[in-house]
């Protein structure tokens, strides 16, 4: 176990780095810190001195790889590639365009963020599989067309518009919750429970169409037969078979999602204002801080291969046939 | 007039001689046919298919460009206005040129923002002042509104239905007799009926109101048909290729090309799909800035932008369906008729073509309709977050963004939300639709269970 744990997260290493150095093509090879400097301090009329200020300001002023003034082991380190993108593997993501750390930031924005995600998650899953449950149960009826037909609707409409209709119903027309803001600790309830509510339904669509298919693919197999045909009711093979079977590879699908909940959601936090990563992002995107995309893609990718390890991990727990070798 | 052809006019084009090729392949050959005739049979698929080639229309018909001649001055010589035009453009007629001041609500005859108006004995008064071309040729409009309308609404759907049967007569030598005939009939009656009634009250006043540029909503929503259908076509072109060529091939000759594609999209699916377009977007974006030599008018530019978008947006989404596809080709590559082949010297090439495209084409054309319906989707999205096509370009995402906050008036402009909502909805859904009906035509696996 420890070994294959120990070759999994060395498999990984590769596909960090790989993230690591597109990063860095797409930022510091395509586009130069030179480009950078010109769109923050406009595209016209830029002094050459400017842009070596701006550059110097932010340790964008050292060579790319290779840094032939240094001595020694400075040849290397003294770069923009070993300062700005090898030392983010030790999480040290360095200062945004507005001089905060980078680092400071994730860590108290990622609880605002969780406040959100986790909930949004652990509910979405629970509605999500029980109305695939009882779309199974009605199999071959005008429940289950009328609720497959409900559901590839509620799938059409864009995201935005759950949140833009939510947030005018809910709070503004009814004023049951304010448009937006957050506070922390027991006050955040007042302002998640919409953000939430509008992320599971928002969600129910495509979440709960997967899951029926799913299930029915599970439904068809000789098992279940065998076991209507010894007599069990209908909802004991739903329950204790179908369902019990159909889990393996939802909770082995969550599991895999579950770092990425740290990410947060963008549209949701910038919408309702919530403090968190998803906003922080959204934010850096608007005011083209490329030191904070950088670090939070990394993380991203960071988070997506914890979730793969998990993933395998999980499998074992669940699933006896499959053993890590 | 001087014709334009902008860069995604070209690939749309391309694109639907495409799918005629394909039309022409499918005919020719039995066994492709079976599982499209499994399609045929399926009332929504129809259904479906009509209202998607409805939208299509809207979108190749906005895709005809050109530049007219400005009257000729002193100097002599043909200039071009330096604004595009499109055959969309001049079928709709007046749409496009009756502009208001500021908002106005569907067929409103007034403003819906107060105004100081000077009277003609020179007091000044607060009043809604009446549109310049909404409801303009009515003397009474409070009086008069609603009888006009219900006679007009009346002209529309009688047009719509003489429309309706023209083009029924026409078409019936082909799909009367077929399964799927009356559900064609139908759909187009509906579609008809539709077209009519906004044909018929289209001129006359602002069906669906008026923007904060006093525009009309109707018209920026069929412009933003075309973006919407763009991006989920032109994608699916850039993915292909990438997806096809190194899904198939990691799955055929394993080994190190097998481990050289798992790799590249493991890396490219471990960054978050947003962020990664975004950062793209951006990079482009600066790009662009810095050569405005690349391009001639606003609407080269926005196009440009939106062609990189779609580069961009393929460059991301091609790691599914290859991973789809290498899944199937090592389980093809086993069959015996596969090693056959091989044992007679037939060279990789020719397996492949022959061979294993044949057997894992399915998988592509389920993939390919359900991506289409998720990428109209993301461009809303991708225009809120500021990564997507250019702001002036007209698109749904555009118009959601430039409205969302305008629900917070009192009372609430909400016109311009319901109308993107209800024609993107109806182009998804249908989308939606139909890739569902298309999985269950050609996936082995839900033939057999049904």
């Amino acid at each position: 176990m420890i070994a294959y744990l120990i070759r999994r997260l060395l498999y990984a290493l590769p596909i960090l780095i790989g993230v690591n150095v597109l990063t860095f093509a797409l930022f510091f090879l395509v586009n130069t810190p030179d480009d950078m400097a010109r769109l923050h301090l406009g595209v016209k009329r830029v002094t050459a001195d400017a842009v070596a200020k701006w550059k110097t300001e932010r340790g964008y002023d050292k060579p790319l790889f290779v840094n032939a003034g240094a001595t020694g082991l400075g040849k290397v380190t003294e770069t923009i590639f070993f300062d700005k993108s090898l030392a983010m593997f030790a999480f040290r993501f360095g200062a945004s365009d507005d001089g905060r750390d980078i680092a400071h930031e994730i860590k108290t924005r990622m609880w605002p963020s969780l406040a959100i995600a986790l909930p949004t998650f652990v509910i979405g899953l629970m509605v999500d599989i029980s109305v695939a449950l009882i779309l199974i149960f009605f199999r071959r009826s005008y429940v289950e067309w009328s609720g497959v037909v409900l559901l590839v609707a509620l799938m059409s409409v864009s995201g935005l518009f759950y949140i833009i209709g939510g947030q005018f119903l809910f709070a503004k027309v009814w004023q049951l919750a304010p448009i937006s803001g957050y506070q922390p600790g027991f006050n955040a309830s007042r302002f998640v429970w919409l953000p939430i509510l509008i992320g599971v339904v928002g969600g129910v669509g495509a979440g709960a169409r997967w899951y029926r298919t799913l299930f029915l693919e599970e439904a068809g197999k000789d098992y279940v037969r065998t076991a209507r045909a010894k007599g069990l009711s209908e909802a004991a093979v739903l329950f204790r078979h179908i369902l019990k079977n159909g889990m393996v590879p939802i909770l082995t699908g969550a599991v895999a999602v579950f770092p990425l909940l740290f990410m947060g959601s963008l549209i949701l936090e910038s919408f309702f204002g919530i403090p968190g990563l998803g906003s922080y992002t959204i934010d850096a995107i608007g005011s083209q801080d490329f030191a904070i995309v950088r670090a939070i893609v990394f993380l991203g990718a960071a988070l997506y291969i914890v979730g793969l390890i998990l993933t395998d991990i999980s499998y074992t727990l669940v699933d006896p046939r499959v053993r890590l070798s | 007039m001087r014709p334009v052809l902008l860069w995604t006019d070209g690939l749309i084009w391309l694109l639907v001689a495409g799918l005629i090729a394909f039309v022409w392949l499918v005919r020719r050959h039995e066994h492709l046919r079976v599982p499209w005739r499994k399609l045929a049979s399926d009332p929504v698929a129809v259904a479906a298919a009509v209202v998607l080639l409805f939208f299509t229309a809207i979108a190749v018909s906005d895709s005809i460009h050109f530049r007219l001649a400005l009257p000729a001055g002193a100097g002599g010589g043909t200039h071009y206005s330096p604004e595009v035009r499109s055959v969309l453009d001049v079928l709709s007629g007046p749409l496009a040129k009756q502009q208001e001041k500021s908002y106005s609500a569907p067929f409103a005859c007034r403003l819906f923002t107060r105004e100081t108006v000077t009277l003609a004995d020179g007091r000044q008064v607060r009043i809604y002042p009446r549109l310049r071309y909404g409801g303009a040729h009515l003397d009474d409009p409070e009086r008069q509104r609603t009888g006009d309308i219900m006679v007009r609404v009346g002209y529309g759907l009688v047009g719509g239905a003489l429309a309706w049967l023209a083009l029924w007569l026409g078409l019936r030598p082909w799909f009367g007799r077929a399964a799927s005939g009356p559900t064609i009939r139908n759909t187009l009656l509906v579609l008809c009926l539709f077209s009519g009634f906004l044909v018929a009250l289209g001129p006359y006043y602002h069906v669906l109101g008026t923007d904060k540029v006093g525009q009309d909503v109707l018209y920026a929503t069929l412009k933003s048909v075309r973006t919407g259908v763009l991006i989920g076509a032109l994608t699916t072109l850039v993915t292909l290729p990438l997806s096809i060529g190194l899904g198939v091939s990691a799955g055929y000759f394993g080994g190190r090309v097998d481990d050289a594609v798992q790799y590249l999209y493991t890396t490219l699916n471990a960054i978050p799909g947003v962020l990664l377009i975004a950062a793209a977007v951006l990079i482009m974006q600066t790009q662009l800035e810095s050569h405005p030599g690349w391009f001639e008018t606003g609407t080269e530019r926005a196009d440009l932008r939106l062609l990189f978008l779609c580069l961009i947006l393929g460059m991301t989404s091609w790691t599914g369906l290859a991973r789809l596809l290498r899944g199937e080709t090592l389980k093809v590559r086993e069959l015996d008729y596969v090693m056959a082949a091989r044992a007679f010297g037939v060279s990789d090439i020719r397996i492949l073509l022959r061979h294993i495209l044949p057997n894992v084409q399915h998988i592509v054309l389920i993939s390919v309709a359900m991506d289409f319906s998720g990428l109209v989707l993301a461009e809303a999205v991708l225009s809120y977050v500021g990564v997507g096509v250019d702001p002036t370009m007209p698109s749904f995402g555009n118009m959601i963004n430039g409205a969302r906050l305008e629900l917070a008036r009192e009372p609430a402009v909400w016109w311009q939300l319901a109308s993107a909502f209800a024609f993107m909805f109806a182009l998804v859904l249908a989308a939606n639709l139909f890739a569902d009906s298309v999985q269950d035509a050609m996936d082995p696996r839900s033939r057999r269970r049904a």
